[in-house]
């Protein structure tokens, strides 16, 4: 059954909570023009294209950094395209790490062509079943506190699916140019020498 | 003549060039390496559900401040082609190295077009590639590729000839 949350509301909310300890992995669409939408944080790392790399970019960067919080932002079609890797997240089983999945059953960027999920897929069965034991599925907005906890404070990895309406939204670009995203994202984290290829 | 043990001097490349994150769709030509990696406190392992997997969380170590190496087998580079574009877009390291199948007296008929492909699709794809047809090239190969990965920000792949593990009958 399709959803009503309005994504915008959700992830700026979501992110709202957000420090210095946050790291943040959007998908490539709306995802990131959402997580854009709610602040052009240097601590973003938006993808605008390698459809299906979120959640393992999200499982290297919280095995990289296991003081901080790693949030995976992504679509149903992203997440659909990287099944294995909850089974792959699971078993490696990081404490600090949160997949939410804007799950609007379609393909948004495309033209609205309907996904798996609208049909008969359940993402958090799927994550469930993968491995992850703390699942859930967010539909009212009266379970969205509820989320930000979960999401920031529970023993990772934490799976959640909030079941969002369509809609077409003004774009909020993050930087396009994929050399720079990856500079700013990596001197915010770890210091001006991670510029010139410095671990 | 001692019979030179390669796989423990890959490992010490990989322990002298910093790298602690491997992950790998697991090949028995890389399967002393792997135990060697997993003997080691320092060093996260993981073995994925598909090798394009490994492109994503060695960008996302790469963005939290770690090097990591990807070990596959040459009928897995067919599934990390369009991955490719994430380290090339941003100017990450990348550094692979592949167990060749389907090169010298393979046994298995379905694993020759992927080996036969694997040196086009990568050089189609930008990825500099390194070749190791002898216990003596391994270490150099090795070197040499984790120097210009890490250096220049580039993809890199180590070849390991079929020649060098030994043609599998099946």
């Amino acid at each position: 059954m399709a959803g009503f949350l309005h994504r915008r509301d959700v992830v700026k909310t979501l992110l709202a909570r957000r420090n210095a300890d946050t790291l943040v992995v959007a998908g490539l669409g709306s995802s990131a023009w959402d997580v854009t939408a709610a602040g052009n944080d240097d601590r973003n790392f938006c993808l605008i294209g390698a459809m299906g790399l979120t959640v393992p970019i999200g499982l290297g960067l919280a095995e990289a950094q296991h003081d901080k919080r790693i949030l995976v932002i992504t679509g149903d079609g992203d997440m659909l395209m990287s099944l294995g890797a909850l089974a792959t997240v699971a078993q490696v089983r990081p404490r600090n790490f949160a997949i939410i999945v804007l799950d609007n059953e379609c393909f948004g960027e495309t033209g609205g062509q309907p996904t798996h999920t609208a049909g008969v897929a359940d993402l958090a069965a799927i994550a469930r079943g993968a491995g992850i034991e703390d699942t859930g599925e967010i539909r009212e907005q009266g379970e969205i506190d509820a989320l930000i906890a979960d999401v920031y404070d529970a023993p990772g990895p934490v799976f959640r699916t909030v079941k969002i309406a369509y809609e077409t939204l003004e774009d909020f670009k993050p930087p396009l140019d994929g050399a720079y995203a990856k500079d700013r994202f990596r001197v915010a984290l770890l210091g001006a020498k991670a510029a010139v290829g410095g671990a | 003549m001692q019979e030179a043990d390669w796989p423990a001097e890959l490992f010490e490349v990989l322990c002298a060039r910093g790298i602690s994150q491997i992950c790998h769709v697991p090949d028995s030509g890389h399967g002393r390496l792997i135990k060697l990696c997993e003997a080691r406190n320092d060093m996260s392992v993981v073995t994925l559900t598909t090798e394009e997997e490994g492109v994503g969380l060695l960008a996302g170590a790469w963005l939290g401040g770690k090097r990591g190496a990807l070990l596959i087998q040459s009928s897995g580079v067919g599934n990390i082609i369009n991955a490719l574009a994430l380290p090339a877009a941003c100017r990450m390291p990348l550094l692979v190295i592949v167990s060749m199948r389907g090169e010298w007296g393979e046994g298995n008929p379905w694993q020759l077009p992927m080996g036969l492909g694997t040196p086009k699709v990568l050089e189609a794809m930008g990825v500099t590639l390194f070749r190791a047809d002898s216990a003596d090239a391994v270490v150099p190969a090795l070197d040499a590729a984790a120097g210009t990965a890490f250096n220049t920000n580039c993809s890199v792949a180590v070849l390991l000839s079929q020649r060098l593990i030994g043609a599998k009958e099946f």
